[in-house]
């Protein structure tokens, strides 16, 4: 069967790509488009290395079809700097010693970001279930909380 | 709130104990950091692995005829493309290998011993067309009976593994085969005459689950071998000089033919230390003649790679009135998996390493089963058996009414102490570490309702070994640091800080990679808690090799004698005599001529890291458990461990918080599930339950430092202690919480809520 053409927009720019029907937004973003930023952990939605933004929406890019993000704006790890500025929790992952191995990281950051559009004071426990479903097997979560939470406070200017 | 105690004293140091952002932190946040499966080559190929769907079968034929025609289909392989090894057991760091059992586990030979175990490969042209390849391939199976179980395995007439295992380290040697690989002992003293002089002795028995390292990049590579049989291999690996010696022994190979450069590595934990797909890729490749990627779903993961040892512990304690321990005895039987090589060793060896004991034996069995072959995971071995010598202390202080710091403290190990292992402690942080409990604002605040608190401790031994470290000095004074163990928690931020304090020079001068190995000698492999300690003793040792060299240069300079210069603050000087008669020169200066004065300066350490040095933990619990569901949430933890000292305190601090949550991991919900069919039911992130953000608290740390005299910083590896003490902290809080003692791991909700209802009954229990 002949592949599929699909526009879309990511990080803000147009794109177009060719895909199978089965492949996921997660094969496309990383196998078509070279955006490696994008992790798969299991393919099964359980573990959130592959957080993507669709439309402002946090999704798994490995639950999503690739057929499916056709018209649609995607926002990854990769698009997550401005320039030389790292985003805020960008830098408050690093300083505080957020991330260990760090394949779970830009999935941690997406998921992040879109927390705190949506929520920008969040609680600490806001904070562990908004990222429930983001799994690290290596910082125990306290630096992630720690970190989300203090660039929450320096977005809102506190 | 993160707390330190000092014994060292960091101030002297302008970077080390500092807390700098890591090196290679802004390519983690941006996406830019390269793992396992984000190489992509030019024409490379899909490969794919076909697993028995049997966990226990005599594969009579592999018929891939049909296989090899589908149109895409560029190489298969089988048994038939990996010669035999001989049966020789090899030190491979933690754990032992055996060249026999690898190809065998690599790809199935004459049985397949695990659902999962691979038994064909192909390299095709896409997804689509490897699936169907494998369906393509006709494997003739004979059925076998299977065993799950370790006691069952251990019975006369269970289904056999390895119808020529005969139990080693027993004489005489059995006559017939089992499936007890082998059983070891260790110990001092007289245990019928300690026991005899006991007021109060506690016997249990425990189990644990296998418990996967759950790290959550999948195994990953790339292999590329040209038509001259040059290798190149991309893999996530804890050591590639591991793989790359693996690879050679396995295909037959040069080793200095396959040139392995490591990724950065998404997790480890001990589960990134063997071959599993490598080997397969290298040998489609040198078929197809094109580059070859594989990368395991995460149900292969759980399925075929190794999670620890379940096991089945027995543990005897006999004490006095006044708390000191007069006899100790400990019986481990720990599941290997489908081949020999469990951690029972290191288990036997550090189940009562935290105490100072007169009269002590360990014995372990080694033993095969029908699952994956267990892997090292984080402190192998020693989380397990620990587990329940410190539940049996617990149970001890309870019943003489002491203290459980205090009983602990009575008869901590300190330097000087025989372990029962073996060799006498140097210097250790064992005391420090209780007293640092005892005094901890935890220890004294008051418990809520259903709620309860447990402390235990934790040893590791942790080693040293090969390593190979590179310092260039570049003509602009920066520096090149190539360090040979994968960075897998910030341990090039580590080196970077121990390099830029040696050498006086600003940190972001020196810039750092790990190297390939084609780059350096030989590396042994990240782990061990061995990265920071030996790659960091190889950077000093390159680093003071720079700093010689400029001193040499500076001599020829002011036509000095070489011992009349001396390094200082970043750069070089006339010293003694001499001192003031020359205007000192900075390391760049020395950079700019060093042209003229000799050639390009390099330092390059080769050394074997001696004096690694173990490291005590004791940590302290508070659960709540729900009466009603039987669900245990912890609600506050502290975990104090000694660091010897702590190179970049927020790194040994994710060490210590990571280690407790996959503690509470095994404490609470983890575990491999079989059916009677011995398949495993659970290999997802679904049914596996690792802790999430949702489940944990905060895990607040203390950093003690009784400095590592072996160390030129007084390291000593922290990666693994951490999670040897969780498991009983918590059995001993819910038991605090509940007074039902829980000896079977996970305590996951159902049985903590049977056992409630069981004691309730009987009126035994407190909620």
């Amino acid at each position: 069967m002949a592949k599929h053409h699909i526009a879309a927009t990511v990080n803000g720019d147009p794109v177009e790509f060719l895909c199978e029907t089965e492949d996921t937004l997660l094969d496309v973003l990383r196998d078509q488009l070279g955006l490696t930023g994008t992790k798969e952990g299991c393919g099964t939605g359980d573990c959130g290395a592959c957080s993507v933004t669709v439309d402002g929406r946090l999704v798994c890019s490995c639950l999503l079809l690739g057929v499916e993000a056709g018209g649609r704006s995607i926002g990854t790890i990769e698009g997550m700097a401005r320039g030389e500025e790292l985003h805020p929790l960008q830098r408050k992952f690093l300083e505080h010693a957020a991330l260990q191995c760090g394949v779970c990281t830009p999935g941690f950051l997406v998921a992040a970001k879109a927390l705190l559009e949506g929520s920008p004071d969040p609680t600490e426990t806001e904070v562990r279930y908004w990222l429930a479903g983001n799994l690290c097997r290596c910082t125990g979560y306290d630096k992630i909380v720690r970190a989300v939470l203090d660039a929450a406070a320096e977005m809102r200017g506190a | 709130m993160q707390e330190k105690v000092k014994n060292g004293g960091a101030s002297e140091f302008k970077w080390v104990g500092t807390r700098a952002v890591r090196p290679d932190g802004v390519d983690k946040v941006t996406g830019r950091a390269k793992f396992g499966a984000d190489l992509a080559m030019q024409g490379q190929l899909v490969g794919r692995v076909l697993r028995s769907p049997h966990p226990h079968a005599r594969i009579r034929s592999i018929d891939t005829s049909a296989a090899a025609k589908l149109p895409g289909v560029k190489a298969i392989v089988t048994r038939d493309d990996f010669k035999d090894q001989p049966s020789e057991f090899i030190p491979a760091g933690e754990m032992m290998i055996n060249y026999r059992d690898v190809v065998r586990n690599v790809m199935a030979r004459e049985k397949a011993l695990y659902e999962g175990h691979p038994v064909a490969a192909v390299a095709a042209t896409s997804v689509s067309v490897a699936r169907e390849a494998l369906k393509l391939i006709k494997v003739d199976y004979e059925m076998l009976p299977h065993v799950i179980d370790v006691v069952e395995a251990m019975q006369p007439g269970a289904p056999l593994l390895h119808e020529d295992m005969i139990t080693a380290g027993v004489e005489p040697a059995p006559k017939t085969p089992s499936n007890v690989a082998k059983r070891i002992e260790f110990g001092h003293g007289d245990i019928a005459a300690g026991f005899a002089q006991a007021d109060v002795v506690v016997e249990r028995s425990f189990t644990t689950k296998p418990v996967h390292q759950g790290y959550i990049e999948p195994h990953a590579c790339v292999a590329s071998v040209s038509e001259d049989g040059q290798a190149e291999l991309w893999v996530t690996t804890q050591g590639h000089w591991i793989v790359r010696a693996h690879c050679a022994r396995l295909l037959g190979w040069d080793v200095g033919k396959i040139r392995v450069t490591a990724s950065e590595i998404g997790g480890g934990f001990g589960g990134k230390t063997v071959v599993y797909l490598e080997p397969i890729a290298l040998a489609l490749s040198r078929k197809a003649r094109r580059p070859v990627k594989m990368v395991m779903t995460r149900e292969e993961v759980f399925r075929a790679s190794g999670p620890t040892s379940g096991a089945h512990v027995r543990i005897k304690i006999g004490a006095r009135k006044d708390g000191r321990i007069v006899a100790a005895e400990g019986e481990l039987k720990y599941q290997a998996g489908a081949f020999a090589g469990s951690p029972v060793q290191p288990g036997a060896m550090c189940a009562f390493a935290p105490y100072d004991l007169e009269n002590v034996k360990v014995v372990g069995y080694d033993v095969v089963t029908n699952r994956p072959k267990v892997a090292a995971y984080r402190a192998p071995g020693g989380p397990i058996s620990e587990f329940a010598v410190e539940c049996v202390i617990d149970e001890i202080a309870k019943r003489i009414g002491m203290d459980p710091i205090e009983l602990r403290l009575k008869n901590a190990a300190k330097q000087g102490t025989k372990a029962a292992y073996g060799p006498k402690f140097g210097p250790v942080g064992f005391i420090e570490t209780l007293e640092a409990a005892k005094s901890h604002a935890h220890w004294r605040t008051p418990l809520g309702k259903n709620q309860g608190r447990g402390v235990a401790s934790g040893f590791w031994f942790n080693i040293g070994g090969e390593t190979s470290v590179s310092l260039l000095l570049n003509e602009d004074g920066t520096l090149s640091l190539t360090a040979g163990t994968p960075d897998i928690g910030g341990s090039r931020a580590a080196l970077c800080m121990m390099a830029a304090e040696e050498l006086g020079v600003e940190l972001d001068k020196i810039r750092v990679q790990i190297g390939d190995t084609g780059q350096l000698g030989y590396n042994f492999l990240t782990g061990g808690s061995r990265a920071t300690f030996s790659s960091g003793m190889a950077t000093v040792e390159a680093a003071r090799e720079v700093m010689k060299e400029a001193c040499k240069r500076a001599a020829k300079l002011w036509e000095l004698p070489e011992d009349a210069v001396e390094y200082k603050d970043g750069g070089v000087r006339p010293a003694g005599p001499n001192a003031g008669k020359h205007s000192p020169m900075t390391l760049r200066d020395i950079a700019g001529v060093a042209g003229k004065t000799g050639g390009p300066i390099a330092g390059y350490a080769r050394i074997n890291a001696h004096g690694a040095a173990p490291s005590f933990a004791t940590h302290i619990a508070d659960v709540e458990v729900d009466p009603e569901t039987g669900k245990v949430s912890v609600v506050r933890y502290t975990a104090i461990q000694d660091a010897g000292r702590a190179i970049h305190p927020s790194y040994v601090e994710g060490q210590y918080q990571g280690g407790v949550a996959q503690g509470i991991g095994w404490a609470l919900n983890e575990e491999y599930i079989y059916g009677d069919d011995g398949k495993l039911q659970n290999p997802g992130f679904l049914d596996y339950r690792v802790p999430v953000a949702s489940d944990l608290p905060m895990i607040d740390t203390v950093i003690v430092e009784v400095p590592n005299p072996r160390h030129p910083y007084g390291v000593r590896g922290v990666g693994e202690t951490p999670i040897v003490p969780p498991m009983a902290a918590i059995a001993n809080a819910i038991e605090n919480a509940t007074a039902v003692r829980f000896t079977d791991l996970p305590m996951s909700p159902p049985k903590v809520l049977a056992a409630l209802d069981e004691a309730r009954a009987k009126g035994a229990a407190k909620i």
